[in-house]
């Protein structure tokens, strides 16, 4: 059993944890997994580490409401346990040997863009964050993602919030107004880093982006996670999740992402099931 | 008087046409009367040439010689002498072409059903008994065991036994192995598998689950930061392998690995009160010949699929599972299209299987394997429709741990490197089972983590 030792809901769908797990808070590094298991009927899915305390011994995970077990998740409380808890899963980010360094985060994106970006920022690479949310009430993390970079530029679908518009608006002016980086990380929907992938390729500025498919064991074995990268098929659980943005097939990624939408209804409409009509999207 | 009946006792099972729907055991086992009847073919021999089939040396006449008597308990006791997990043996060992092969009783009528008396035995105990604890003097010396599958639990017991405190690290939620995620629960049911690995338990062995060793703690930590003496790897063949074709990536493509880890270990056929879900479609493509293609087809049927087929390149004589499962199989339904290979996978605008366009074989010269080389025949392509396709072509070891260990040899298959003691190139540090063979059995994985097991005592005892 894994202790939770803090609990924050950062928005009405997104809720942060401390999880109590010493091996793996020594070990995490920004860009890595944990897969997790909240009960024993329970789905096992993978969460990206959004921070650690080597010393507390916890590892942070930030999710969004979007399923069964995430609304599960979402139930617990400081003091609850979840049943499993494993990793530090994955490669760690590269983030060694960059000078100005644009980290894109789209939603819950920002969770995990901002480890990168705080180790970048660590490393004293100069960072832009650019961080993009629907509206202002569902923004997260504004204070932890100034403090780990050197310009904060958040922007909002409805211009609630920051400027109006999407992440990528954001990233051209600056590409256009003769900004150099030599790294850009896109960090969200898929869609969302296939167009941040497509804006910096005639640039020619390395672009990586960090997949999240379906995985059960997140250690190799099952092979759900394939991802077509250059042609090749890699595992995200193993070869990544870091994958170079120009290289993923991300039409393939973004039909293989829809494999269990219908399964994933019936598990909520199953009379069994106490969460029953929480989701009717 | 032994029992001069050529054949075997039936055991009885379940009808194929009910079993073909349910995930409930096939066979039900031997009653007591049928297991003393089965003992009694047994002559006894005196070279025992039965033991020097079996990888982990069951001592096999005393055993049946006690069930001829009526001592089960007895029995059971002495298969667990050498045999750490006689229930699951008794179901999955290819007995046919180990202890049974060997059966005098062969030469002219049916081998004795050593597997059936085995796995009788096993159920009786774990029905009407319970182990007690044994009082084993502990040595004070630790050693770490990587994966909760059949080499590493056989490793685990044997050294428990010799009072070493042995702690396994398995990377799942749950011990077992392929036991637990790959072998089906109506060919070997789930809670057998969980008696067998709480005897371990209750003999002190301790296994911390969610542990990827590589990832959370290196060897060399184990080693040199906690304590362990002697580090066992039996980390098996996990690594599922795919062809390489197009339309792998389709929704509907599986790997008999993640198929299978869906249903046997995170309970889709319970779905939706288990929460992970399988999509099994109307028509079923399996590709493959062993007992994992087996047992992805008759997993299929039981999903309701109205059609399973399975596609292997070469004839039905060269496949590599076992007749009984093969046969099973055919009982239940699975259709066999042999001497077919897919050449590409179909799929619709939205990204879904539609089928598989095959091409017919032929077999030609013999390659390295010694089994005839299957060539295709020209133009003979021709579509298959499916809407579900699991890959069953073949596992390898996973690199994970060998990636984190430095100084451990491997073959150009990914294989562990080891002597017949199962050491490595690394000292302390020993391997056995899937991880230095490839796929093989759960047997041949028991035995080398009993011979690792005597290698780690005889190499601890002697740094003393």
């Amino acid at each position: 059993m894994y202790r939770i030792k803090r609990k924050k809901v950062l928005n009405d769908q997104i809720i942060l944890m401390d999880i109590k797990a010493p091996l793996i808070a020594k070990k995490a590094e920004p860009g890595q997994f944990i897969i997790l298991r909240v009960n024993e009927a329970g789905e096992r899915i993978p969460l990206t580490i959004a921070d650690f305390d080597r010393d507390a011994g916890t590892v942070t995970i930030i999710f969004q409401i979007v399923g069964k077990t995430t609304k599960l998740l979402s139930e617990q409380d400081e003091g609850d346990a979840v049943l499993d808890f494993a990793g530090p899963l994955g490669m760690a980010s590269h983030l060694a040997g960059y000078q100005k360094v644009a980290v894109v985060g789209g939603g819950l994106g920002c969770a995990i863009a901002y480890p990168q970006a705080k180790k970048l920022h660590q490393l004293g690479v100069k960072v832009d964050l650019i961080a993009g949310f629907r509206s202002k009430h569902l923004i997260i993390l504004e204070e932890q993602m100034r403090d780990v970079c050197d310009n904060l530029i958040i922007t909002t679908d409805d211009g609630s919030n920051g400027t109006k518009g999407f992440v990528t608006e954001r990233l051209s002016e600056r590409l256009e107004a003769g900004t150099k980086y030599d790294l850009v990380i896109a960090i969200g929907p898929l869609f969302m880093m296939r167009a941040v992938s497509e804006l910096t390729r005639p640039h020619s500025i390395p672009t990586v982006v960090s997949m999240n498919p379906v995985m059960i064991d997140g250690t190799g074995m099952c092979g759900g996670c394939r991802v077509c990268v250059g042609g090749e098929t890699k595992f995200a659980c193993v070869d990544g999740p870091d994958f170079d943005g120009h290289l993923v097939d991300f039409d393939s990624a973004i039909l293989r992402s829809t494999f269990y939408k219908d399964k994933e209804h019936q598990s909520f409409e199953d009379p069994g099931c106490r969460l029953r009509g929480a989701f009717d999207a | 008087m032994p029992n001069m009946s050529l054949k075997k006792v039936e055991m009885p099972q379940q009808d194929a046409k009910i079993r073909a729907h349910n995930f409930g055991e096939v066979t039900h086992g031997y009653t007591p009367q049928m297991a003393i009847e089965e003992a009694k073919r047994c002559l006894n021999c005196r070279h025992k040439p039965c033991v020097k089939g079996c990888p982990v040396a069951v001592r096999i006449p005393e055993f049946i010689s006690l069930i001829a008597e009526g001592d089960f308990e007895g029995a059971y006791l002495k298969i667990k002498e050498t045999n750490t997990l006689p229930a699951v043996c008794g179901r999955v060992c290819p007995q046919e072409n180990q202890c049974e092969r060997q059966c005098v009783r062969n030469i002219k009528g049916e081998s004795v059903a050593i597997g059936r008396l085995e796995r009788f035995a096993a159920d009786y105990f774990m029905q009407n008994y319970t182990e007690e604890t044994p009082r084993i003097q502990k040595n004070g010396k630790k050693v770490a065991v990587i994966g909760a599958g059949p080499a590493g639990l056989s490793c685990a017991g044997d050294l428990a036994k010799r009072g070493y405190d042995v702690t396994i690290f398995e990377a799942l939620h749950c011990a077992g192995g392929v036991l637990s995620y790959g072998i089906p629960e109506f060919r070997l049911p789930k809670d057998i598998v969980k008696k067998e690995i709480e005897a371990l338990e209750n003999m002190g062995v301790k296994i911390a689950l969610n542990m990827v060793i590589g990832k959370i703690l290196s060897v060399d930590e184990l080693l040199k930061e906690h304590g362990f003496g002697a580090v066992f790897i039996g980390t098996g063949a996990g690594l599922p392998g795919f062809m390489g074709i197009d339309g792998e990536n389709l929704n509907g493509v599986y790997s008999a690995n993640e198929f299978l880890t869906r249903i046997n270990l995170m309970k889709a056929y319970r779905f939706p009160k288990s929460d992970t879900p399988v999509n099994v479609g109307k028509r079923v493509l399996v590709v493959g010949g062993g007992n994992v293609a087996m047992d992805a087809a008759r997993c299929a049927l039981r999903f309701k699929a109205e059609e399973v087929t399975i596609a292997y390149r070469r004839s039905e004589k060269e496949m590599p599972a076992r007749l009984e499962e093969v046969e099973h199989a055919k009982e239940e339904g699975v259709v066999f299209m042999t001497l077919t290979n897919p050449k590409r996978i179909l799929g619709d605008e939205k990204g879904f299987v539609t089928g598989v366009e095959c091409v017919r074989m032929a077999l030609g010269e013999p390659d390295a394997s010694g089994r005839r080389r299957p060539v295709q025949v020209a133009g003979s392509e021709h579509i298959v429709p499916a809407d579900t396709v699991v890959i069953a072509v073949g596992q390898s070891p996973n690199p994970l741990l060998v990636q984190t260990t430095d100084g451990l040899g491997v073959s150009e298959k990914g294989t562990i490197l080891v002597n017949e003691n199962g050491e490595t190139s690394r000292k302390l540090v020993y391997a056995g089972g899937d991880a230095t063979t490839g796929a093989a059995t759960v047997i041949l994985a028991m035995g080398a983590g009993r011979a690792a097991a005597k290698a780690i005592d005889a190499e601890l005892s002697s740094l003393l």
